[in-house]
């Protein structure tokens, strides 16, 4: 039994390399509470929040893009000058549990936990995010999309380190909003993630807490770009009220002890009607 | 946490070192903290993250010591309750005293902490802001009135003083 702590990434990758069934470790608060729970007892631990190059994100003019290192801490994303680039994952990162989880959550440990209620990831399949993996033998991208394949499963493979997510940096509107039974300190009963590119006529809907993994809106999504006008911010209210319609059918929600199939499918009909208004304030 | 452990670390706690014998591969920062420090200030109960009162700094950051793993910590600065302001109170230790914000007593060292926090980012927060910054601390006694009313008054005070 061991706990390993690199400080470069060289040395998280050698220690996944060494210990390739260790749990890996970031900002602890998902592994903590079955740690502290006995819902699972580590054998090795490599805790990766204290390597350099994971701690650091980069935004690049050129291609409109941010890549953010995974063991980026939600207070950091909430903040300036990320809360610009990516305003919706600043939104999201917002809601994450309190001050105090989000010092310490990352949004590699999000996308490693992925659960289909983890705040941030709605907003990473609205805006098509890459998710990088790295081991001993190299780096591959993966999209998000084809990284999460069920609650709390996705493609990763033994030995490789989840090392940054990349997201476009968009021209338009976007958002997250959550319902819970309080504002603070709440997982997701269902959540929504909205996204428009003026540039490409474009917008993206994703659904969190109504299926087995974060589900996209191709329907919805296709109608609203249709229907909108970008330039003038403008969208029919029977249209808003269809493309709820079509988000609601596209929910796969189940009864569980936080809610009701029905009552998330209702709301996440609700939450998309309430973001694309914002994003086409005139009717 | 009872289980069995071989780990040997020293974690860096309110400014002096303190070896960590024989502890398990799991344990948190908390227990550590209270079980094999002697630090009682950090209280636990929810131990996952959701009340607050276990609140600490690491390297400056407040966080829960309940989901902190503690071996994961060496080498940082930890500051708990106890190292905030030794020897007499601090001037949030004051103001929960004179504006009433203690009652059972049980969380308050958790919102010191975030009190403390709170105050030394943002020197003049709102009352929305004291809100959303608090929201991870429960308190089931004063119904929180008195602990932003103790806020209020040490961000008053600072502002005068400076």
């Amino acid at each position: 039994m061991s706990v390993l702590v690199p400080t470069s990434l060289d040395g998280a990758l050698q220690a996944l390399a060494d210990h390739p069934d260790a749990t890996v470790l970031a900002g602890g608060t998902d592994l903590m509470v079955e740690f502290n729970g006995g819902h699972r007892r580590p054998s090795d631990v490599v805790v990766v929040n204290r390597v350099p190059e994971l701690c650091t994100w980069r935004h690049d003019p050129a291609t409109s893009t941010l890549r953010i290192g995974a063991a980026v801490t939600y207070a950091e994303i909430e903040s300036e000058p990320i809360a610009t680039w990516v305003p919706a994952l600043a939104q999201a990162a917002r809601t994450v549990g309190s001050p105090q989880i989000r010092h310490a959550a990352t949004i590699g440990g999000n996308v490693g936990t992925c659960s289909p209620a983890g705040d941030g990831l709605p907003v990473l399949a609205a805006l098509d995010a890459l998710v990088e993996l790295t081991s001993a033998a190299g780096v591959r991208t993966v999209p998000f999309a084809e990284f999460m394949v069920g609650p709390k499963r996705t493609t990763r493979a033994a030995g490789e380190l989840i090392t940054a997510v990349t997201v476009p940096v968009l021209d338009g509107w976007q958002g997250y909003t959550k319902v819970g039974v309080r504002n603070a300190m709440v997982i997701a009963t269902a959540s929504v993630a909205f996204a428009v590119s003026n540039a490409d006529r474009r917008v993206a809907l994703a659904l969190g807490s109504v299926g087995p993994t974060i589900l996209r809106c191709p329907e919805a999504e296709a109608f609203a770009a249709e229907h909108a006008d970008f330039a003038a911010g403008r969208l029919a209210a029977d249209a808003v009220a269809a493309c709820s319609e079509l988000v609601r059918d596209t929910a796969r929600p189940i009864d569980d002890h936080r809610s009701s199939a029905d009552y998330r499918r209702h709301a996440v009909g609700v939450l998309a009607g309430r973001l694309l208004r914002r994003a086409f304030p005139h009717e | 946490m009872s289980d069995p452990g071989n780990l040997a670390y020293t974690l860096h706690v309110n400014g002096a070192p303190h070896d960590v014998r024989d502890a398990w591969v799991g344990e948190s920062l908390l227990f550590v903290l209270r079980e094999r420090l002697g630090l009682m200030g950090s209280k636990g109960a929810c131990e996952q993250g959701e009340c607050g009162s276990c609140s600490v700094l690491v390297d400056g950051n407040l966080v829960c010591s309940c989901l902190v793993l503690a071996a994961g910590a060496v080498g940082q600065d930890i500051v708990t309750i106890e190292g905030i302001s030794p020897g007499a109170p601090s001037d949030v230790q004051q103001a929960f005293v004179d504006a009433g914000a203690v009652q059972c007593g049980f969380c308050t060292p958790g919102l010191v902490m975030a009190a403390h926090s709170l105050l030394d980012r943002s020197p003049d927060p709102s009352e929305l802001e004291i809100r959303e910054e608090l929201s991870g601390n429960i308190c089931r006694c004063t119904g929180y009135g008195r602990i932003i009313d103790a806020v209020q008054r040490v961000a008053v005070a600072r502002r005068s003083a400076s």
